[in-house]
């Protein structure tokens, strides 16, 4: 199965929380989306299907 | 004795209330460290962040310098171009930071960042009925001003000038009239470039004062942050204080009467 990682292609990855855990080890401050829907916290153990495009986000500096 | 000073209300934003009225943005601050010591210098309370792709290779994360600091995060809708880019950040925003408020930010093109205000009114909204708190960037027209009030948004951010160019209030008698007409917090955000610029927004009646790379960028952030403390504490001073209205010709400080006939 492959999806889009923050726009990489990836492999392996069968859940949200996998796809987070993929690019940090933070919980806190992060926030995904697949095909630009947010995933809520409580949702995160949802399984992902082939080609899903998730988002993994976080607080960068910005006015 | 500073009675203006203490007799002043805190500044009051939705159910929130801050003791200053000075909002610091974090884009631009060459490391965490300067930006930690600026955000203390500013004596703001509250910051705004960027939502953005994990870094895997970043060390250490901005929340922590905000939470080190002990000060309030704002999440923005930065470089979003339409409604829908944006309600979708600001719904990620409230995922990530436990928090339903955003300074909602859509602009209509690269070169100037201005605010698109049809995708803007759009998504306050859509934002508004989603439950979100919604500071607007705004341009400086009072009836998009109005409108967004209108929408329920928690305040109105008209801008001073562009982002990141530190002209300063450009349009004076506007950002007055947004201010008049307002029955939520004006705050000015963008375009300031230094203390008196941040003072005169406040003269003109602005509630606070959001401001970024006028701090970031300046040689000596912490300050520049100093200084706009001062200076939005002084220019909010002002306003209560009634300035004297300005005359074409002279009026003698020092009575004539009693003059010597020398």
């Amino acid at each position: 199965m492959k999806i889009q990682l923050n726009g990489q292609p990836r492999e392996g990855i069968t859940t949200v929380l996998d796809a987070i855990a993929a690019v940090t080890e933070a919980r806190r401050g992060i926030a995904a989306a697949v095909n630009g829907e947010v995933v809520p916290r409580s949702e995160w153990d949802r399984p992902l299907a082939d080609g899903d495009a998730v988002e993994v986000l976080t607080a960068t500096q910005g006015g | 004795m500073e009675p203006h000073l203490t007799a002043d209300a805190a500044l009051t934003i939705a159910d929130r209330t801050f003791g200053s009225r000075l909002i610091l943005g974090t884009g631009g601050a060459a490391n965490h460290a300067q930006l930690a010591e600026a955000i203390k210098a500013s004596g703001t309370e509250l910051v705004t962040v960027a939502l953005r792709r994990v870094d895997p290779g970043a060390s250490g994360s901005i929340l922590d310098v905000i939470e080190q600091c002990g000060v309030g995060v704002l999440p923005n809708t930065a470089g979003c171009f339409t409604a829908e880019q944006a309600v979708r950040t600001a719904r990620l925003a409230r995922e990530a930071f436990d928090t339903d408020w955003i300074k909602l930010e859509v602009i209509g093109d690269e070169d100037t960042l201005l605010p698109d205000p049809v995708e803007l009114l759009d998504a306050a909204e859509t934002l508004v009925r989603d439950g979100f708190t919604v500071l607007p960037y705004t341009s400086d027209d009072p009836v998009l001003a109005r409108r967004l009030e209108d929408a329920g948004c928690a305040a109105v951010m008209p801008l001073a000038a562009p982002i990141g160019t530190g002209l300063g209030v450009r349009n004076p008698h506007n950002l007055a009239l947004i201010c008049e007409h307002a029955n939520v917090p004006v705050i000015c955000d963008a375009g300031i470039g230094t203390a008196s610029d941040a003072a005169l927004a406040m003269e003109l009646g602005c509630s606070a004062v959001l401001l970024a790379t006028a701090v970031t960028r300046a040689a000596d952030p912490a300050l520049m942050a100093a200084a706009m403390r001062d200076a939005v504490s002084a220019g909010r001073a002002a306003r209560l204080a009634g300035r004297i209205p300005k005359r074409h010709l002279a009026k003698a400080s020092s009575a004539f009467e009693g003059m010597a006939e020398l």
